[in-house]
């Protein structure tokens, strides 16, 4: 992951041996240049990501009103409610559903468009990013005013078909669902241009040798294409699981957690509680939950692709 | 022998060969019919809400008919809005902050990624997966200690508490895709610098930057449609209206309002993303390369 940044300079020690001196001087100099240039993207690093996570955890061991130490009496509180439960399986229901989703039609909507000839690519490839380009809480807007009961547009659609109305955010699971079509909605995009772009990566000889062996196009699929693309697929997995598991826009403006709390994710949740209802500590509580099972998504997907770019070298 | 071989032969490759091409004209068909599907789709929210906020209030109230169609097209939500005060308050922020945090964002990341590229010092290794791994904490873990943080810095309710925290948001990633940038122009560039007397400023203002320039584009892209659609931010900091950007304005102020005006809200949050649509309409493929290279380079 790191091989960027290892692509610095080593070759000005080679000079000469004469002035082995002034050129130590100059490489001193030179990495303390260096390391200025990079104290402003410390200070954000440190300052505004570390530090913070740290703080959030002393935050969540704090009482109500953060006069006392309180050891793990929020979690413990949060381990015992209710809310809670329900919060984390719909955090994981949501984001697993809508994440699968997303990479399977990404997938299968950026094979389509490799499919047809180059010079209409664009076009397709401009007009299927537009969810992706709209802030998705203006776009989310959009999709609550389509989802509106009195009004709505899309049951409109759906009585056209014969389908009977449909509660979109008046019932549990109906507004489970909408939150990831909308999702589903603003990330496909993001899918599919990164498979696209690890589509155009893999060289036609491939599939010209597959062919000449007889491959079938579930064969190419399987054999080529899929290992040639698992690096992409799965850091795009990583990014998209996290956003995804972290999403707090379209709760917010979607159902707001209704009905009855039962579509909090964890976001959600933990602005709920830390913020709207200033009980700061408990909502930081909820916030790190978040952080183990990332963290362990992470770890998994980064080591997957270091020992797969190791084996190619 | 080898002539009556080839006879038996010829019709199964032909008979392949037609199946082949009818294989292709179906896939090209299956194609066109996804595509044209997903359009429908992708697009259906956006023109519902163009839609919307061409008609009138009392077409909108009647609630009968095909929603989709406007029947007396008007654009008084627009005028409305765009004379709304409040809104160009909104609009103000968002332009303001923006314009801060991208320039800050280049700034801190372009320098940061010239050291990280070129420049070996102790730690230097380490730092670089930070960034990436920085990338990599969202929001929604970091807005509540922030939220503290902020608040003891008496920054909350302040578009420049804003503009403090954005940088979290944008900064990792536009420094890992410039890293990525400045890895990939050839050594001898500089070395060439170096042997000419060149200092690292004027390497970096002279070679780098301009080599680099599509990189930069796009980071700048990024940088600008992450912080004028950030909205977890401004949502937990911001509470009075007129230290609103545009994303958390639109939802809360004008959704607050006693009727559901929703032809001005449709209208408002058109022009909300009018922006980034703007920007990517015409920078398409710097857009494209942004949100590409930071897997690839990964």
């Amino acid at each position: 992951m790191a091989a960027d940044g290892s692509l610095a300079v080593s070759g000005v020690s080679s000079v000469s041996r004469g002035r082995a001196n002034t050129m130590q001087r100059f490489a001193r100099r030179r990495s303390t240049i260096a390391f200025m240039m990079t104290v402003p993207l410390l200070a954000i690093i440190i300052g505004l990501v570390a530090y913070p996570a740290a703080y959030a955890i002393y935050l969540s061991t704090l009482n109500r009103r953060m006069t006392a130490f309180a050891g793990t009496l929020n979690f413990e509180l949060l381990f015992d409610s209710n809310t809670f439960w329900n919060v984390a399986f719909q955090s994981c229901f949501f984001a697993i559903t809508a994440v699968l989703l997303k990479a399977s039609i990404g997938f299968w909507l950026a094979h389509m468009l490799h499919h047809i000839p180059n010079k209409g690519q664009r076009k397709w490839r401009g007009m299927l990013l537009v969810p992706w380009v709209i802030p998705p809480a203006l776009s989310t807007l959009g999709w609550w005013w389509m989802f509106d009961p009195s009004y709505s547009s899309i049951n409109w659609l759906l009585a056209v078909i014969s389908v009977p109305e449909v509660p979109w955010l008046g019932h549990p699971w109906a507004a489970r669902i909408s939150i990831i079509i909308v999702n589903v909605w603003i990330g496909t995009p993001f899918f599919m241009i990164m498979y696209l772009a690890a589509l155009k990566s893999v060289p036609e000889q491939l599939y010209e040798a597959a062919m000449i062996d007889g491959a079938s196009s579930w064969q190419r699929l399987r054999y080529v294409t899929l290992p040639m693309m698992a690096n992409i697929i799965s850091i795009t997995v990583l990014f998209s699981l996290i956003v995804t598991f972290a999403n707090y826009d379209i709760v917010r403006v979607l159902t707001n957690g209704g009905p009855r709390d039962l579509t909090h994710v964890f976001a959600s949740y933990a602005f709920q509680v830390g913020i709207l209802s200033g009980n700061i500590p408990r909502g930081a509580a909820v916030s790190l939950f978040m952080f183990p099972i990332l963290a362990i998504c992470a770890f998994f997907v980064l080591r997957s692709v270091t020992r797969r770019n190791k084996e190619q070298m | 022998m080898s002539a009556t071989a080839a006879n038996r032969d010829t019709p199964g490759i032909y008979s392949k060969a037609g199946s082949l091409r009818a294989e292709r004209r179906w896939a090209l068909w299956t194609a066109y019919i996804s595509l044209v599907i997903a359009a429908i789709i992708f697009l259906a929210p956006p023109f519902y809400m163009l839609i919307t906020s061409l008609k009138t209030s009392g077409e909108i109230a009647t609630m009968t008919g095909n929603p989709w169609l406007v029947r007396d097209p008007t654009l008084e939500n627009y005028t409305a809005i765009i004379f709304n005060p409040m809104f160009q308050r909104f609009m103000l922020n968002s332009i303001i902050i923006t314009t801060c945090v991208v320039a800050l964002t280049m700034v801190i990341s372009i320098l940061a990624a010239f050291a990280l590229a070129r420049m070996r010092f102790w730690g230097s290794q380490v730092l670089a997966t930070g960034v990436f791994l920085t990338y990599l904490v969202p929001d929604t873990l970091l807005f509540i200690p922030l939220y503290q943080i902020v608040g003891g810095l008496g920054l909350l309710n302040s578009i420049f508490g804003l503009i403090l925290v954005y940088p979290t948001l944008t900064v990792p990633f536009c420094t890992w895709i410039m890293i990525g940038y400045f890895a990939s122009i050839p050594k001898e560039l500089d070395e060439a610098a170096l042997i000419d007397g060149a200092t690292w400023s004027q390497m970096l203002l002279k070679i780098f930057i301009p080599v680099a320039l599509p990189g930069i584009i796009a980071a700048t892209i990024f940088a600008f449609t992450v912080s004028w659609a950030a909205f977890v931010y401004p949502t937990a900091f911001v509470t009075t209206p007129d230290q609103m950007p545009l994303t958390i304005g639109v939802v809360s102020q004008l959704v607050r309002a006693d009727t559901f005006a929703w032809g001005q809200i449709m209208a408002g949050a058109l022009m909300a993303a009018l922006p980034p649509v703007v920007i990517y309409a015409f920078l398409m493929d710097y857009y494209i390369a942004g949100l590409t290279a930071g897997a690839t380079k990964g």
